[in-house]
């Protein structure tokens, strides 16, 4: 399936990208698994997506959880704890 | 409800007069957060912000008595003394306007998706902003 995937703030600079579209493998059907997906391509990805490293998740523009499923067509996004206001 | 995400600056008087305007108001209650000592950039999710917010004034109006509610908050460059933020809360009377105030502006630091980044690099998420926002659980 595909998905639209997005990245903010200091993640968008450590991965040197803010959008692509991406065709998922059988099986990455969680914002989890996605994540690890997008580790797997390794170098900056794999420091930037690290499992110790905050990252907070939304899907179609809502906060999400590592265990939310995720359906062809969702926008998924990364970014570090927000610092607004 | 009035929620913008914009450049330019904001004129608070002005808003909070909109919102006295309805005669069931009894009290307006704001916060305005001002850029202090440090330039800095602000960066924010389109689409997601607005929601975002939406639901915090939502929230908001599930648990106080809410009769107004006005989210400004700025993006792009700002220096020192610029405001960033406002939100104002108009109710009938002042406890329901003093919290719904606090609890959005404490939701807004934790769930709108805005970054801050200064010359020195990009500002860190505070743990006492969590905090704040967890008491209101």
């Amino acid at each position: 399936m595909k998905v639209k995937v997005l990245f903010f703030a200091a993640l968008r600079e450590q991965l040197g990208t803010s959008s692509e579209e991406l065709e998922l493998p059988a099986g990455v059907a969680t914002v989890a698994a996605l994540r690890s997906h997008l580790r797997g391509r390794g170098g900056a990805w794999q420091l930037a997506l690290a499992d110790g490293k905050l990252i907070r998740m939304a899907v179609n523009q809502d906060m999400a959880q590592p265990a939310d499923t995720i359906q062809a067509g969702d926008e998924v996004a990364f970014f570090p704890p927000v610092t607004g206001g | 409800m009035k929620i913008s995400v914009q450049t330019q600056d904001f004129d608070a008087g002005a808003e909070i007069r909109a919102l006295s305007s309805d005669p069931k108001v009894g009290a307006v209650a704001s916060f305005i957060g001002v850029v202090r000592e440090v330039a800095m950039t602000l960066e924010h999710y389109p689409g997601m912000t607005e929601k975002a917010l939406r639901k915090i004034v939502d929230d908001a109006g599930a648990r106080w008595q809410v009769v107004g509610c006005t989210v400004i908050h700025r993006t792009g460059a700002l220096k020192p003394t610029d405001q960033i933020v406002l939100v104002a809360v108009a109710s009938a009377h002042r406890g329901d306007a003093f919290a719904a105030c606090e609890f959005i502006m404490d939701y807004l630091k934790t769930q709108a998706p805005f970054w801050k980044k200064e010359a020195a690099g990009w500002v860190e998420a505070r743990a006492s902003d969590d905090q704040a926002a967890e008491r209101w659980k």
